[in-house]
């Protein structure tokens, strides 16, 4: 990769061998390779290496897995410095690892960053008579959770200033912190409590009975398929609230099934339509709470202008509601009034801003 | 909105016994036996038919890249290997998987294999999930027991291994090839396509590559029917997804839904809304760093699936959210992803391996407004030339959030430039070389 990761010689030393109580987990490693591919676990042992030497690989370390493995030393130091979990100098016996990617960049990983400086030193460096030491990593993959550390093996998560100046203190103390969340929660579940998987029934063994048909089994397939087709078609389109896809057989459905009590396009109460823009269309996208998919669907329904909006009357916007199963959104997100001032030439905070950004877009 | 009886991952959060005994009574590795005896054929039709798209990021149909593999087994082993080196930003989905409901990722495997006609596994987890590793390991280790997994599998009589495996720190090694070359100890360089995996995978064998959780919902799905799993979603986008949602809102998680949910409405349904509300959100990335950014106006309707979030030039990827609100700065946002291709870059493609550290440079002092404004055009034209241009997708996804930025959010580079230069009279544009 692209940053240069030199070997340090001096502090290598001239050799290195397993723990003793390595051999077992060397063993079990080298089991789940064919034997004529033992190179696959180079990484696995380069690991078991860096953990047996301090946390990080000096070159006799290298040359040792190279020479169990019989591969080529230039084979091993290529793989040893492609990937960054293998360190190529000396750090301190709790090694911290700050991500600063996005996610958690987002909620503040520059904190931690502050932290691990003003309590470890420089980035690199090991501080706190050994204890400690640190560097910034890319996305650990722990994103919903930022921002957070790995110290040694584990995660700590959610933590912020105080937290991660006091994760560090226990450490040097001696006092094995506890990994996971330093918030109320449940792992990667929201803070503060669950939003789903309240149901008990999920938890009482009766999912665990024995089934008594494959769904889609050979003998069966007739059958089962055909009540499948029928909750698709009926069951979907209402289902996804705000749903305002320009699909034509999505629009059409209302006109199928009069009886579901929704709008159909022949409703007295359905806006006044065009069937062609007069003149040129306006951009409702300027109007906030329409995007281009509604903006595509209202087109297609002939509204075009926002005088056209602007005139709905509130029979007019129910229909608008209930037709493209909005649930309100015509009222809540005031298009009436946004689209009355946009008709008359005038602009509203979101209109100037979309402007902008469409002048100035590629 | 998804019913918890819906849910595929009932211990999404480990706030129920993720051993063999708690997931057993969840439903995981109920009739599996029954489920193999209609062949490897039977499973790759039902996968078919139910419409699953692989869940690591391209949305290839899982069942159809089942059936790439040869339908004898010659004098090559099959493989099947778990993409489990999840290290997209934003992307924290399959950890939770292998934490949690292991099982249900393991029963899969043997599935997944038997309908490849592969009597090998091995998982890839990424080098930094140790705490994932020990917990799978111990879950296969309960299923080797149990005689789930092993000599006649669930009394299925196919012979099935699982081998753990890992890697040590290179985001690189997600993509496929890599992934294989990773695993055969060597630096994870993609390789040139063809020869595809199916035909020359691991050890040059015939090899399938999946990710965690498109063989984790597997067996779901053959339990509970192709029908069930194609109801939730809109057409061709069919089932449940776990989304990661991270960044500003209020109570980040991850949560399983259906998809095709409006973006709006899974952030205000489980991660209490926006920091600020609604009308504070800026920008969102919807699918992991490496898909284009949409500015609000788009988020307040669109849907989360393959298709609308590829009508509005960008994609569904892992679906892991990332959301700013309007304290973002997200010149420097998407400048922090830049140094991440830079970092991640495996350096074998020169447009990838010089382009990702020149377009991080220029970004680097776009935020600080340190720019011409000939050179937005400049690192557009740049990200264009990356894109396409490399062996492996890592090109596209560092190009990609560069053009995302531009596409909406050019005004605030040159408001940045602008404000940059005021007071500030000896500034050339000329005097700044884009290039170091």
């Amino acid at each position: 990769m692209s940053n240069i990761r030199r070997f340090d010689m001096d502090a290598g030393g001239s050799s290195f061998s397993f723990k003793q109580e390595t051999e077992a987990k060397i063993a079990f490693w080298l089991s789940k390779y064919p034997n004529e591919r033992k190179r696959s676990a180079v990484i696995p042992m380069l690991w078991l290496a860096q953990k047996d030497n301090g946390g990080w690989l000096s070159e006799p370390a290298m040359r040792e897995v190279a020479d169990r493995l019989e591969m080529a030393y230039i084979r091993v130091y290529e793989v040893a410095t492609f990937y960054t979990m293998f360190r190529m100098q000396p750090v301190g016996e709790f090694h911290v690892q700050v991500c600063g990617t996005t996610p958690c960049m987002l909620r503040g990983s520059d904190d931690l960053i502050k932290v691990c400086k003003s309590k470890i030193g420089d980035k690199g460096s090991v501080g706190a008579n050994g204890k400690l030491s640190w560097e910034e990593v890319e996305c650990l993959g722990a994103c919903v959770n930022a921002p957070m550390a790995q110290i040694n093996d584990y995660y700590f998560e959610d933590l912020d200033e105080t937290s991660m100046a006091k994760l560090l203190d226990d450490f040097v103390a001696g006092k094995d912190p506890q990994p996971g969340t330093r918030i109320d929660r449940q792992t990667s579940a929201p803070e503060g409590g669950m939003t789903t998987l309240l149901d008990e029934s999920l938890y009482d063994g009766s999912l665990a009975r024995q089934l008594t048909s494959i769904p889609g089994a050979p003998s069966s397939v007739v059958e089962s398929a055909e009540p499948d087709v029928a909750v698709k078609e009926t069951a979907s389109s209402p289902k996804l609230e705000n749903n305002a896809s320009a699909d034509k057989t999505e629009t059409e459905v209302p006109k199928k099934t009069e009886n579901a009590g929704k709008p159909t396009l022949e409703d007295t109460d359905r806006p006044l339509f065009l069937d062609k823009p007069e003149g040129e269309a306006d951009d409702l996208k300027q109007v906030s709470g329409i995007g281009p998919k509604i903006e595509a669907t209202l087109n297609e329904l002939g509204v075009f202008h926002f005088s056209q909006i602007a005139d709905w009357s509130k029979a007019n916007i129910e229909w608008v509601n209930g037709y493209l199963s909005f649930k309100g959104r015509v009222e809540r997100e005031n298009w009436i009034p946004q689209a009355r001032l946009l008709s008359v030439g005038g602009e509203t905070e979101f209109s100037r801003r979309q402007s902008k950004v469409s002048e100035k877009g590629e | 909105m998804l019913l918890d009886k819906d849910r595929i991952f009932t211990n999404l959060y480990g706030h129920h016994d993720w051993s063999l005994e708690g997931a057993k009574k969840r439903g995981a590795w109920n009739s599996t036996k029954e489920l193999m005896q209609f062949g490897p054929e039977w499973i790759c039709d039902q996968v078919k038919d139910s419409g699953l798209r692989g869940r690591g990021g391209a949305g290839f149909p899982t069942g159809l890249k089942w059936t790439f593999m040869p339908k004898e087994v010659k004098e090559r082993p099959h493989y099947l290997v778990v993409n489990a080196d999840e290290s997209e930003p934003g992307t924290c989905k399959d950890r939770d998987i292998m934490r949690h409901d292991p099982h249900l990722l393991i029963e899969g495997c043997l599935i997944a294999s038997f309908a490849m006609r592969a009597h090998t596994c091995y998982i890839y987890l990424r080098g930094e999930y140790i705490f994932e590793r020990e917990r799978l390991q111990q879950a296969v280790n309960e299923a080797y027991e149990a005689g789930l997994i092993g000599k006649n599998a669930s009394g299925s009589g196919w012979d099935f291994d699982i081998h753990i495996h890992h890697g040590a720190g290179a985001y690189i090694c997600g993509e496929e090839t890599a992934l294989l070359e990773s695993l055969e100890g060597k630096k994870g360089q993609p390789r040139l396509k063809p020869p595809f995996p199916a035909n020359a995978g691991l050890y040059g064998c015939p090899t399938t590559v999946n990710n965690v959780e498109s063989i984790a919902v597997a067996p779901t799905i053959l339990r509970r029917g192709a029908g069930w799993f194609k109801k939730f979603g809109r057409e061709n986008n069919a089932g449940t997804k776990v989304f990661a949602i991270s960044g500003h809102v209020n109570r980040p998680c991850n949560v399983e839904e259906e998809m095709s949910i409006p973006l709006r409405t899974l952030l205000e349904t489980h991660c209490g809304g926006v920091r600020g509300g609604w009308e504070n959100l800026k920008a969102v990335i919807p699918g992991g760093s490496s898909v284009p950014m949409i500015p609000k106006d788009i988020c307040d309707d669109v849907l989360m699936d393959f298709d609308a979030l590829r009508e509005v030039q960008s994609g569904l990827g892992t679906a892991a959210v990332i959301v700013m609100d309007q304290s973002t700065d997200v010149i420097r946002a998407i400048a922090r992803l830049a140094y991440f291709y830079k970092h991640e870059s495996c350096g074998q493609c020169t447009p990838c391996r010089e382009g990702t550290g020149w377009m991080w440079r220029v970004l680097t002092r776009m935020v600080e407004g340190q720019a011409d404004a000939s050179e937005i055009d400049m690192l557009l034209d740049v990200s264009h030339q990356i894109e396409g241009h490399t062996i492996c997708a890592l090109g596209d996804a560092a190009a990609w959030p560069v053009q995302g930025l531009i596409r909406h959010f050019r005004s605030e580079i040159e408001e940045r430039i602008t404000s940059y230069r005021i007071g500030r009279p000896h500034v050339q544009g000329s005097n700044i070389t884009a290039a170091e």
